[in-house]
């Protein structure tokens, strides 16, 4: 909506609390990283550290394995996109592109996947990737969210609006469904696509529950356990744990910078069809 | 010459080659285990999840009978209730707030949304902080106002409300991306119309703005609802159940059952009748909330 000049500055102000508001658990954590514990325990409250150390993150590194936490979840959220760009993708071009029977049904069966709560299933799938020897892996954190019914719904939307000419060009020249796919398709979705890796990393690099459950090594575990590890110290040092948790969450809240305009653009697409 | 007949296969064919690595995947990691779950639940186990003697539904009397299942529903409806209605309200406020054609306004927009970047973990470790006692700045800012602090987590009433003030921040960051969204399809000439009519701030807001966006809204009733009720880390990190069974809810009883006590049965019992709220409280809200929902 345009705003009048006289409304502006207070329209700017109600933004500047409202942002802060939403912030600002954050940024007092990164306050409270820089002090030490006998500053974060003085009365009233402090916001700013007096004289800023680092000494919390130097503890961090030495109490708990951090870089491996960081490697560990880097390489299963990377795993875990890989797999749905590739599974996502080749499904998607088989709704959008290939003519068969049973399709409808094929898709719903493919949307009846997120009615399940995964919650519901966890028991089961912890005795799966148990027996499987899985445990304490990588195959084990990742491959079990290696598909993507909501990736997939939002690759068929934007292969939906690639322009049929292109298509009829590229089988003409002799172009099989799987060239097609490679040399047509994907480079024109390249921004649903982004959507879908930028999402799947996120909430792959935020999960708690199953790692929880499938990890027991130290070596093994990721970054969300690994932090929260930091509360059950003995002595419960609150800079210690906000430095941790600077750590773990600056590499996602800088991918939502980066990424922001592709999240956005691709969650409100499924938004406004759900 | 193929037959049609043989042609239909072989087109099916190909397409499967496509489905296939995502079908099985489903197929390992959902559907299978959807059907594990149901049958576990019928069967009393071993420490080890081994099958010991055959229960039929006698797990699920003692389920649906005990105190401490009902108390987990109803500390999963009230969780449910504060969360999802709030979260989606604010969520409207501060979207419709960031919906104004300024200079700078997506660094706004930014700052408002990044909670979607935020870990459960992460999150909930923060509010642990602002809940202290005697050290959060909750408290201390009660105090400035004159109130006394509040035992956040110890009192067993506050713990669910603690959890949903929680997790509204935690989902406020995709509640506000999906709104803008829905705030930006929203014709400006209709505010005009209805400013000409003489009409001014709420009442644009509840004539215009909140049935044009009910899509919207009702995307993010069906989504955070069904969220919520899968919440477990928040409760993990910061009540892990209590105190006194409070915010026990009903995917934390079935993790405590399952993982600490090892009874898989009883859990895998849990776990199905979550699935099935979930499945009825989704089409129930396809049924009588979405008739409700202005479509354009």
């Amino acid at each position: 909506m345009r705003v009048g000049r006289a409304r502006r500055a207070l329209v700017y102000v109600l933004l500047a609390l409202a942002s802060l508001a939403v912030v600002f658990p954050l940024l007092l954590a990164l306050s409270y990283s820089f002090m030490t514990e006998s500053e974060i325990a003085t009365y009233p409250p402090p916001l700013l550290p007096q004289a800023p150390t680092l000494d919390n993150y130097a503890r961090v590194i030495s109490t708990i394995p951090i870089g491996r936490y960081l490697v560990n979840s880097f390489i299963v959220s990377t795993l875990v996109v890989l797999g749905q760009i590739v599974t996502a993708s080749l499904a998607a071009f088989a709704f959008v592109f290939l003519e068969f029977r049973w399709k409808t049904a094929l898709f719903f069966i493919f949307l009846s996947t997120l009615m399940v709560p995964w919650e519901a299933t966890i028991i089961p799938n912890y005795m799966t990737v148990r027996d499987l020897g899985w445990l304490d892996t990588y195959q084990g954190l990742a491959v079990p969210f290696m598909a993507t019914a909501f990736g997939t719904f939002l690759l068929r939307q934007s292969f939906l609006q690639i322009p049929r000419d292109l298509r009829d060009a590229a089988v003409i020249d002799g172009a099989g469904p799987l060239r097609l796919l490679a040399m047509v398709v994907i480079p024109l979705a390249r921004p649903a696509l982004g959507t879908v890796a930028v999402y799947g990393f996120l909430s792959t690099w935020n999960q708690y529950f199953w790692p929880l459950l499938v990890t027991n090594q130290t070596l093994m575990r990721t970054t969300q356990i690994g932090v929260v590890q930091l509360r059950f110290e003995e002595t419960l040092r609150w800079g210690l744990v906000m430095a941790g948790v600077m750590m773990i969450a600056l590499p996602t809240l800088a991918l939502l910078v980066i990424g922001q305009r592709q999240l956005v653009r691709g969650l409100t697409a499924g938004a406004v069809k759900g | 010459m193929r037959s049609p007949v043989g042609r239909r296969t072989r087109r099916l064919a190909i397409a499967f080659v496509f489905l296939a690595p995502s079908l099985a995947l489903f197929a390992a990691f959902v559907f299978v285990p959807l059907g594990r779950t149901l049958y576990l639940s019928l069967f009393f186990t071993t420490p080890t999840g081994r099958l010991a003697a055959f229960a039929g539904l006698d797990q699920y009397i003692e389920l649906l009978t005990s105190a401490l299942f009902r108390s987990g529903i109803v500390a999963s409806t009230l969780f449910a209730l504060y969360a999802v209605p709030f979260g989606i309200a604010i969520a409207l406020l501060l979207a419709v707030l960031a919906n104004q054609r300024l200079r700078g306004i997506n660094f706004f927009r930014t700052l408002m949304s990044s909670t979607i970047a935020v870990s459960a973990a992460v999150g909930s470790l923060l509010f642990l902080m602002l809940y202290n006692p005697s050290l959060g700045l909750l408290n201390y800012l009660l105090s400035l106002l004159g109130l006394r602090g509040i035992s956040w987590l110890q009192d067993p009433g506050m713990a669910v409300v603690s959890l949903s003030l929680t997790t509204m921040w935690l989902v406020l960051g995709f509640n506000i991306i999906v709104l803008l969204a829905g705030l930006q399809g929203v014709p400006e000439e209709l505010y005009e119309a209805a400013k000409l009519d003489g009409a001014s701030g709420p009442r644009l807001f509840f004539r215009i703005t909140v049935p044009l966006v009910s899509p919207f809204l009702f995307f993010l009733l069906v989504v955070d609802t069904i969220q919520v009720l899968q919440a477990f880390t928040q409760i993990h990190v910061l009540t892990r159940g209590g105190p006194i069974d409070a915010t026990r809810t009903i995917v934390y009883s079935l993790y405590l059952d399952a993982f600490q006590n090892f009874q898989f049965g009883f859990a895998s019992a849990q776990a199905f009748v979550l699935f099935l709220i979930v499945l009825v409280l989704t089409v129930l809200q396809f049924r009588y909330i979405e008739p409700r929902v202005h479509y354009q």
